[in-house]
């Protein structure tokens, strides 16, 4: 199973994200963000944290835009997984690949700490765990509070599209929400950052499951 | 042709920075402020033959603004 990585000038959380990718066994490559066409055979794309483009006019504006774009684009078109990490699940609701919006935290302050999570939707991406379960995950963000028009969440809910829910909520999102999966369930935003939760040194294992449970729900798939 | 693009929050999507505002004018004495919003000024300078309102509203759908959450106006000099 092979895992693209892409970095945006600003990105930071990439080499942690492709890490989090090779340790459930994937073969990683490193995608620049003015790669016009994906490395062949990309089973997930991996859309990594940080602040690209500086956050400048949205977060994540200006790497929605860039020439890796389409390609994205049309690796989820035909079926494709893509896992955005924070800042790109910010990427990925520009792209339009997820609905809703990422807003400034109802509490105005940059968010760095470990917090609760409960592991709702099914999906490969979601496969390593138990439904309901309770994780804990680092966030790291100023701009993580989701929000979505009334027909939309409506819609999420009733899918049961929602993948990830605060259990004590942090930043104001809407329904608690912390992650969110496309119809299709082979697209994954979320907010807070499995990568960083995968190995002992990091005070947490609870994100690796989320790794090894796509590679095994993707070879299923 | 000179296009001054004003971004804001649509009505309805909380605000919170706006808010922050608000409190703090209110800390500094100024009362009866009853709301604030803010937003962006995109101030664009267009020399092409195909320069025209049109194509500023293409600009602001496709990047300036966040059409799930921002509303856009655009004035013309």
């Amino acid at each position: 199973m092979k895992a693209a990585v892409i970095t945006f000038p600003g990105s930071n959380c990439d080499r942690d994200l492709a890490i989090g990718f090779e340790r459930a066994g994937f073969e990683v490559v490193r995608v620049w963000h003015k790669d016009t066409a994906l490395p062949a055979a990309t089973d997930v794309v991996g859309v990594p944290g940080g602040f690209s483009f500086g956050d400048y006019l949205r977060c994540g504006a200006i790497a929605a835009q860039s020439p890796v774009a389409a390609a994205v684009k049309a690796h989820a078109a035909r079926g494709g997984y893509v896992l955005g990490v924070c800042n790109g699940f910010q990427v990925l609701t520009e792209m339009r690949l997820l609905p809703g919006a990422l807003m400034r935290n109802a509490g105005l302050k940059f968010l760095c700490k470990t917090v609760g999570v409960s592991v709702e939707a099914g999906s490969a991406f979601t496969a390593g765990y138990t439904g309901g379960q309770r994780i804990a995950l680092p966030i790291a963000h100023h701009d993580g509070n989701y929000t979505i028009d009334a027909d939309g969440l409506a819609r999420l809910q009733g899918d049961g599209l929602v993948a990830f829910r605060y259990t004590d909520n942090p930043n104001g999102s809407m329904a608690d929400i912390a992650g969110v999966l496309s119809d299709n369930r082979r697209v994954l935003g979320m907010m807070p950052h499995p990568e960083r939760s995968v190995e002992a040194a990091h005070g947490g294992t609870d994100g690796a499951a989320l790794f090894a449970g796509l590679m095994g729900g993707m070879a299923l798939a | 042709m000179k296009a001054r693009v004003t971004v804001m929050l649509k009505q309805g999507v909380l605000d919170v920075q706006g808010e922050a505002v608000r409190h703090a004018l209110g800390s500094l004495g100024f009362a009866g402020v009853a709301g604030v919003r803010q937003g962006k000024v995109i101030e664009l300078d267009l020399d092409g033959a195909d320069a025209s309102e049109a194509r500023v509203r293409e600009m602001c759908e496709r990047l300036l603004a966040n059409t799930v959450i921002e509303s856009y106006r655009i004035e013309l000099a």
